[in-house]
């Protein structure tokens, strides 16, 4: 087990910047997701970290073993790392208990400690009664968790996930997230996993990266960033939320319902401050609003179960998005108390 | 009934109607001769089959053919696999280039490469006469011997299983690699337990294919075992028809199963094979691998050009050199160097230009119509239940797993009368090689058309039934691009191949209608070795510019189209 460092990693397929000046410190142990839209640079940043890119510029270090810079490569067979393919990359010509058994092999393990093993690998998967299948005969969810079961075989210093969940439907998706953490619990392993999805990495990630056109964006816990999104562009990618602009406050800052109200009765001309408030800080009082209060209409409403999600109309034009216990009237005017909002930086 | 169902039926059985004709068509000559060769089996002692099988000349022909073919496979295997593998998965440089020659000797004819090898060696080869190095007179040519048949047969086979190989090694998807590097697996090791076993069908089919070509190659065993009094089964058939002519079709008959029969053998064991190794592979895969040779690499590049320069470039020098003397016999210099022969095959032998034409005709005209047939066939046979597929597959193989000197027999047998109803003579004419053509070369076709259509995911044509797409909007639209590479790649290897045939027409060509083949075959018979030479650069020449223009267009044609490009 051991930590990452990443500095100023880039990686250029001709003119294009794959990943461009990205550096992070994973610590020994941490489960982290880098997340972003498809083209984000978040596969060929996991390829570069298994050794199947060559870095363009920067350096990655293993603890304090250099793995990668522009002139040094070490090669992927000898990261000690592991890796959860999206295709799985299960070997066809083996049996499942071959399959996870080959990293044993190849580290020379035989005999009785290379059943015994196999044999606690595939109960952590609760594949053991699957051992002597082929990989053809075994469905989705069951290939994904003979691939995790190949990874946990040996012990990686870093496993590398590629999108695992990608293939699954949503019901295994929710088991898969489990074990994902379960594992994580049980091995203590370095975590590295790539994803499209908000909210799998939020779920599963101790720390989160979130990249855009090859630049990290934000590095933070998912408390973090749920709450105290950088820019625009992150508060609109991980959770629900409104953007406002307002005349007061920076970025980087709280502010609270009183001042974030006054901010907003100004003209539109003199608010240039983008501002952030999520529907549980927005209180909706169905009963006729007076003069004094801030006003809305609503807009539409949609059934939660547990809640109805407003979108509401303010009088100065904008959207919310706001969440309330009982059904409205389309259409009617509502008076609103907005509990606090944070200031973003502006997108470049 | 609604109209998509009607559609729907309409085109399964016209699908069908296709199928069933292709069959009865690949079946009626191996029928004909089966029938001929079983013929007056009452007679006892004395009918074909048991005069054939009791003649000792049958069962050393027999064991000769086996020996050349076996060890002609052995030799193939170790070429081809060694290129595919070196070029498919490293980072070796000038891959077009090694694809390109290494691929040469398979365009080029058997009869044409027997002819460069025989003037490379030998106590009158004009090449070592003019550098000195030619042995005394009287000394024996190396290459009249089984050993040598199998050499050649080994080199001319050699691109079948770096073919098949390497289109099983692209398939191979990245991910199966990179799954066993990041375990910690070294090259070597990924190579031994990941892609070798993972591979292991096309290097069994491959070396079927060569041991399957190598078993009916004509050519190389004529034009190198005939001199020396060594015949295999199809150098035995054609010696027995040239010297006593159709009187002795029923035991020629009886001959040909005999091949054909181990040919078969042959085409199971390679299907049993390809099914035992048969996956469905997930993943990204289409690419070359990127396997480093680190300080090895220009090892491996010495090797792989001294290899090229054995096998291709020292016989087509001696050939060239043999075109340019006046006679066998005479060094070249600055005094004897002429363009004689150039001049009396290009000027005066209208033979040569006839020969062309023809082959070109039959060649172009067989690649076009299987490519039409095709793809509906593969398509009607990956729905039928696997046992049928199987059987109608073997079935459509047989006219190619058949030795061509046994097709060969087969339409004779089947067209020496006129057509029935019709009244047309296809014997004797054209018509009858090119029908031999359509039948043989059909599965060429279809094979890589068939295997382009397996590993398509299902869920691709289920997606466009959804959208609406009927079934022959389906086949035009969603299947057809996807599968165009395989049968744009099956209809050119249909036509390398037709315009080089020799074995087929050898038996069924009559003055005029001559193919190229047959004209090399009778001058170098002749013992026009000078004239045979000069024909043969000439095809050399055709066949690498052939080969050069498709390259050029390669980036225009589909990825995957010019076997040779990467």
């Amino acid at each position: 087990m051991a930590g990452l460092t990443l500095k100023q990693v880039t990686k250029q397929f001709g003119e294009h910047k794959a990943v461009d000046g990205l550096s992070l410190t994973v610590e020994p142990g941490e489960f982290v997701a880098l997340l972003g839209p498809s083209g984000c640079g978040k596969t060929t940043m996991l390829r570069m970290l298994a050794g199947f890119e060559q870095v363009s510029a920067g350096e990655i270090h293993l603890g304090d073993k250099l793995l990668a810079s522009e002139q040094h490569h070490v090669l992927p067979e000898q990261r000690n790392m592991a890796m959860v393919f999206q295709s799985y990359a299960l070997w066809p010509h083996m049996s499942v208990a071959d399959n996870v058994g080959y990293p044993l092999k190849l580290r020379g393990v035989r005999g009785a400690e290379y059943q015994r093993r196999i044999g606690q690998a595939l109960s952590l998967v609760a594949l053991e009664p699957y051992a002597q299948r082929t990989p053809q005969d075994l469905s989705g969810g069951q290939r994904q968790r003979v691939a995790l079961a190949r990874c946990l075989v040996t012990d990686p210093s870093v496993v590398l996930l590629d999108e695992p969940l990608a293939n699954l439907d949503r019901h295994l998706r929710a088991s898969m997230e489990h074990s994902f953490a379960d594992f994580h619990r049980r091995t203590e392993a370095t975590m590295v996993y790539v994803t499209h999805d908000q909210s799998e990495a939020m779920a599963l990630a101790d720390r989160i990266a979130v990249m855009q056109a090859g630049k990290l964006v934000q590095w933070a816990t998912p408390e973090t960033l749920y709450r105290e999104p950088r820019t625009p562009w992150v508060a609109s990618f991980i959770g629900q939320g409104s953007q406002l602009m307002i005349d007061t406050g920076a970025p980087g800052r709280r502010i609270s319902g009183n001042e974030l109200m006054r901010g907003l009765t100004s003209p539109a001309s003199q608010r240039s401050q983008p501002v952030l408030v999520r529907p549980e800080h927005i209180q909706v009082h169905p009963d006729a609003p007076s003069q004094q209060d801030l006003t809305a209409r609503v807009e539409r409403q949609t059934f939660r179960g547990e809640r109805y999600e407003l979108h509401l109309h303010l009088n100065s034009g904008e959207t919310l998005l706001a969440y309330h216990s009982q059904a409205l009237q389309e259409g009617q005017q509502v008076a609103l108390t907005l509990l606090e909002g944070w200031c973003l930086e502006p997108d470049q | 009934m609604s109209p998509s169902l009607t559609q729907g039926s309409q085109h399964r059985w016209l699908l069908t109607l296709l199928t069933l004709t292709v069959v009865l068509l690949s079946l009626a000559p191996s029928l004909r001769l089966l029938v001929e060769a079983l013929s007056d089996l009452t007679q006892g002692s004395n009918a074909p089959l048991w005069r054939v099988l009791q003649s000792a000349s049958t069962w050393r022909a027999l064991s000769h053919s086996l020996y050349t073919s076996g060890l002609g496979m052995l030799i193939a295997l170790a070429l081809g696999s060694l290129f595919a593998f070196v070029i498919t998965l490293t980072d070796i440089r000038g891959k077009a280039w090694l694809v390109f020659c290494f691929m040469l000797p398979m365009m080029i004819p058997p009869q044409v490469t027997a002819l460069s090898w025989l003037q490379l060696f030998g106590p009158a080869s004009p090449l070592l006469k003019s550098i000195g190095m030619a042995p005394p007179l009287g000394s024996p040519q190396p290459l009249y011997s089984a050993e040598g048949i199998a050499l050649l047969l080994g080199i001319q086979s050699a691109p079948l299983v770096f073919l098949a190989l390497r289109t099983s090694l692209l398939s191979l998807p990245r991910e199966l690699v990179e799954a066993a590097r990041i375990s910690g697996a070294r090259q070597t090791q990924v190579w031994r337990h990941i892609v070798l076993p993972v591979t292991r069908s096309g290097l069994v089919a491959g070396a079927a294919m060569a041991f399957i070509s190598s078993l009916g190659n004509f050519g190389i065993p004529a034009m190198l075992g005939i001199p020396a009094g060594y015949y295999v089964l199809p150098t035995l058939i054609y010696q027995r028809m040239a010297s006593f002519g159709t009187g002795v079709l029923a035991e020629m008959a009886a001959l040909s199963l005999l091949i054909g029969v181990l040919a078969l053998a042959g085409v199971a064991l390679q299907q049993y094979w390809m099914g035992r190794s048969r996956f469905g592979l997930v993943g990204h895969s289409g690419r070359a691998h990127d396997f480093s040779l680190g300080r090895f690499r220009a090892l491996v590049t010495v090797l792989l050009v001294s290899v090229l320069l054995v096998i291709l470039v020292a016989p087509l020098v001696a050939l060239v050199v043999s075109s340019l003397v006046p006679a066998m016999g005479v060094p070249l210099n600055a005094d004897t160097a002429t363009l004689n022969a150039y001049h009396e095959v290009i000027g005066r032998q209208g033979a040569t230009w006839r020969a062309m034409r023809n082959s070109f005709w039959l060649a172009g005209g067989a690649s076009v119509v299987l490519m039409l047939c095709s793809l509906p066939l593969a398509y009607r046979l990956q729905r039928l239940p696997a046992r049928l597929q199987n059987l109608t597959l073997s079935i459509i193989e047989l006219p190619y797993a058949l030795p061509g000197v046994v097709l060969a027999i087969a339409c004779i047998l089947l067209f020496v009368r006129p057509l029935p109803v019709i009244n047309v003579a296809l014997y004797g004419t054209l018509g009858l090689i090119f029908v031999a053509y359509l039948a043989r070369f059909l599965v060429v076709c279809l094979k890589p058309v068939s295997a382009s259509l397996a590993q398509l995911d299902p869920s691709l044509e289920e997606a466009a039934q959804l959208a609406g797409a009927g079934p022959w909007r389906r086949l035009a639209t969603i299947v057809m691009p996807l599968i165009a590479p395989a049968l744009f790649a099956g209809g050119l290897l249909v036509f390398l191949l037709a315009v080089n045939e020799l074995t087929v027409s050898a038996l069924l060509w009559s003055a005029g209608n001559e193919t190229l083949g047959v004209l090399i075959f009778n001058l170098d018979e002749g013992g026009e070795s000078v004239l045979a030479s000069a024909v043969s650069v000439l095809v050399v020449l055709m066949v690498a510019s052939l080969m050069l223009s498709l390259s050029l267009l390669a980036p225009r044609l589909p990825k995957g189209v010019v076997p040779w490009q990467g």
